[in-house]
């Protein structure tokens, strides 16, 4: 932009400075809010996990009359609960990552070529993930409620199990000897089903995107199906796989609503959100939930990383 | 033409792809909605016959969520009535803050700009969780909790991030020549905000301000935390999780999830375009 009205402006400020100052000024209630409502209560938990503070404290508090400690860490790294957490939160991510993008990717891929109605249909799959999560919960209570849910009525009378599986309830059950987490495996199961159809939006799009004469060319060279699939579609889906794989296992990390909505944390599923949830609200102890708080970003932080430095040496290589 | 069918196998393999992911996608929720036009006795007695005879059709679940307690109801459009306060509210102070943001990223080279946009990008990626710790006291300290302001405060400021990255996406869309006109034909930038890149943006600007509500109607973990001792302000996800632990009947819960997901629904589907556009601007390079 070479603009003739640099000179019709006052003098003092360089095209430079005006862009600075209307920068400053656009994006400073954006900056103040993540200030506010993100950055300073951050500080405040790492503070929090240093102190010993619980709920009823709330009205006295100050930065003046804290009681510094290590306790919260302390006791966290101690107890069986913490790493428990923090296993079963890891599976969860890691599962929920696998189940949701493998199935986003196959519906993806099934759906690329036109048919009849694919509009339609694509509206219907985008069904669960548009769905608010209460409503899901409540569906997915209804269907496996052990009384009149429509799965273990239908185990029962048709398949002839021998009693209901609380499937939101039950820890662990064996089945043909292997002890299998029923609960966790639910929730996992449901996290895929709401979060599968953002995976299959997103890998869609970069579907669409890809031009149509690659693969034009590459049938009329003798490549087939299976070719063109391995050798030209994945190869151009693989940065947009890459970024949903990172947001789905951020964002299942820490994941609560969808978990304590349908188990409120019974069964094996108290991830690290809910103990976070639990120290604060049940046990009242705000030091231990921000040391619970703080522990988990720092595992997400060092997981990023090193996702980040993995995906850069691969690209090197 | 045969040169460009895929084998027999790969056919199959595809169309049962699709039939399952339908199925699976659409079923629960064809399920609920049927289950909610039952009496509650026949759930109990009939659970396998999913199909209500017509005889059978029972709305009075779909009533008895809404209406007032003092009228033999469960409160719901109470609930309803918040939620969309709460919800309309982010909307818009999240809007009002985060458009010139987005303009700022998408079009000015101001020093420190990618320190703002790292910021906020980092902010999106971040534990709720961890934030409702200090926020819950914070608000506790100052008296907002038990209070609709504060908890949309904190909606407000927390869907700024991604409300800014896809205001950002649309407007780095938008052809720059039209605002560089206004510009030499003197222009000032507030003005031509308004009047030139607003208007072009406006698809834009409103599915991101349905996906804002989007995440305002739905949010429980904060409404929980906030607003749990006060039930006459409970949001309508809350106010039905809260229903669910007094074993009222599981016909009422449907019929009240289906209130709650009516509106999300019209509005994402009159929006879908845009939406997804802004959604997955990141994922087209």
């Amino acid at each position: 932009m070479s603009s003739p009205a640099r000179f019709s402006l006052p003098p003092r400020l360089t095209r430079r400075g005006r862009e600075n100052l209307n920068g400053y000024l656009l994006s400073g209630p954006s900056l103040l809010a993540v200030v506010v409502v993100v950055v300073l209560p951050f500080l405040a938990v790492v503070v929090f996990a240093f102190a010993e503070i619980r709920l009823i404290d709330i009205p006295r508090l100050s930065l003046s009359n804290i009681d510094w400690t290590l306790d919260n860490f302390a006791r966290a790294m101690q107890s069986g609960a913490f790493w428990g957490a923090l296993w079963t939160t890891v599976s969860y991510a890691t599962f929920t990552t696998i189940g949701s993008i493998g199935a986003g990717l196959a519906v993806a891929l099934a759906m690329r070529r036109p048919f009849r109605g694919r509009g339609i249909a694509r509206a219907a799959l985008l069904v669960p993930y548009v769905l608010p999560v209460i409503a899901a919960a409540t569906i997915w209570r209804t269907m496996l409620n052990t009384q009149y849910g429509v799965v273990n009525v239908f185990g029962v009378e048709v398949l002839g199990w021998e009693r209901p599986i609380g499937f939101l309830s039950t820890t662990t059950m064996d089945i043909a000897g292997a002890p299998i987490p029923v609960a966790l495996s639910t929730v996992i199961a449901f996290e895929i089903w709401k979060t599968a159809p953002l995976a299959f939006l997103f890998i869609t799009a970069r579907l669409q995107s890809i031009p149509g004469d690659i693969e034009e060319a590459a049938k009329i060279d003798g490549a087939n199906s299976r070719q063109i699939l391995g050798r030209i579609i994945m190869p151009q889906l693989r940065a947009v796989v890459l970024l949903v794989i990172l947001l789905r296992f951020i964002w299942s990390f820490q994941s609560f609503a969808d978990i304590y909505l349908l188990t409120r944390g019974g069964g094996g599923t108290e991830m690290m959100a809910i103990k976070v949830y639990t120290e604060l609200i049940t046990r009242a102890d705000i030091g231990s939930a921000a040391a619970y708080g703080v522990l988990m970003s720092a595992i997400l932080t060092v997981l990023l990383i090193a996702y980040v430095a993995l995906s850069r040496r691969k690209e090197e290589s | 033409m045969s040169s460009l069918r895929s084998a027999p196998g790969d056919r199959i393999l595809r169309w049962s792809i699709i039939v399952v992911a339908l199925v699976l996608s659409v079923g629960p929720v064809l399920y609920g909605i049927l289950l909610s036009v039952r009496p509650f006795s026949a759930v109990l007695s009939r659970p396998l016959d999913l199909f209500p005879a017509f005889g059978e059709l029972d709305f009075s679940a779909w009533t008895s969520a809404l209406l007032p307690t003092s009228e033999g109801g469960f409160g719901l459009g109470q609930f309803v009535i918040n939620s969309a306060l709460l919800a309309v509210g982010s909307v818009a102070l999240s809007l009002v803050v985060s458009i010139f943001g987005a303009y700022a990223a998408a079009r000015l080279r101001y020093k420190g700009r990618e320190v703002t946009n790292g910021i906020i990008l980092a902010v999106y990626l971040f534990p709720g969780i961890v934030l409702a710790v200090p926020l819950f006291v914070m608000l506790s300290r100052i008296g907002l909790t038990g209070n609709l302001i504060g908890l949309l405060i904190v909606y407000a400021a927390l869907t700024v991030p991604v409300a800014l990255y896809m205001m950002r996406n649309y407007f780095l869309a938008l052809p720059e020549s039209v605002e560089e006109a206004a510009v030499i034909d003197g222009c000032s930038l507030p003005r031509m905000l308004v009047s030139v890149v607003l208007p072009i943006a406006l698809p834009g600007v409103a599915a991101t301000a349905i996906y804002v509500f989007m995440i305002a109607w739905n949010e429980y973990l904060f409404a929980l935390l906030f607003l749990v001792q006060a039930p006459s302000l409970w949001t309508a996800p809350l106010g039905i999780a809260k229903l669910a632990d007094f074993n009222v009947p599981v016909t009422v819960l449907l019929a009240g999830s289906f209130l709650v997901t009516i509106p999300v629904v019209v509005a994402f589907y009159l929006s879908q375009r845009f939406l997804v556009a802004g959604l997955t601007a990141g994922a087209e390079k």
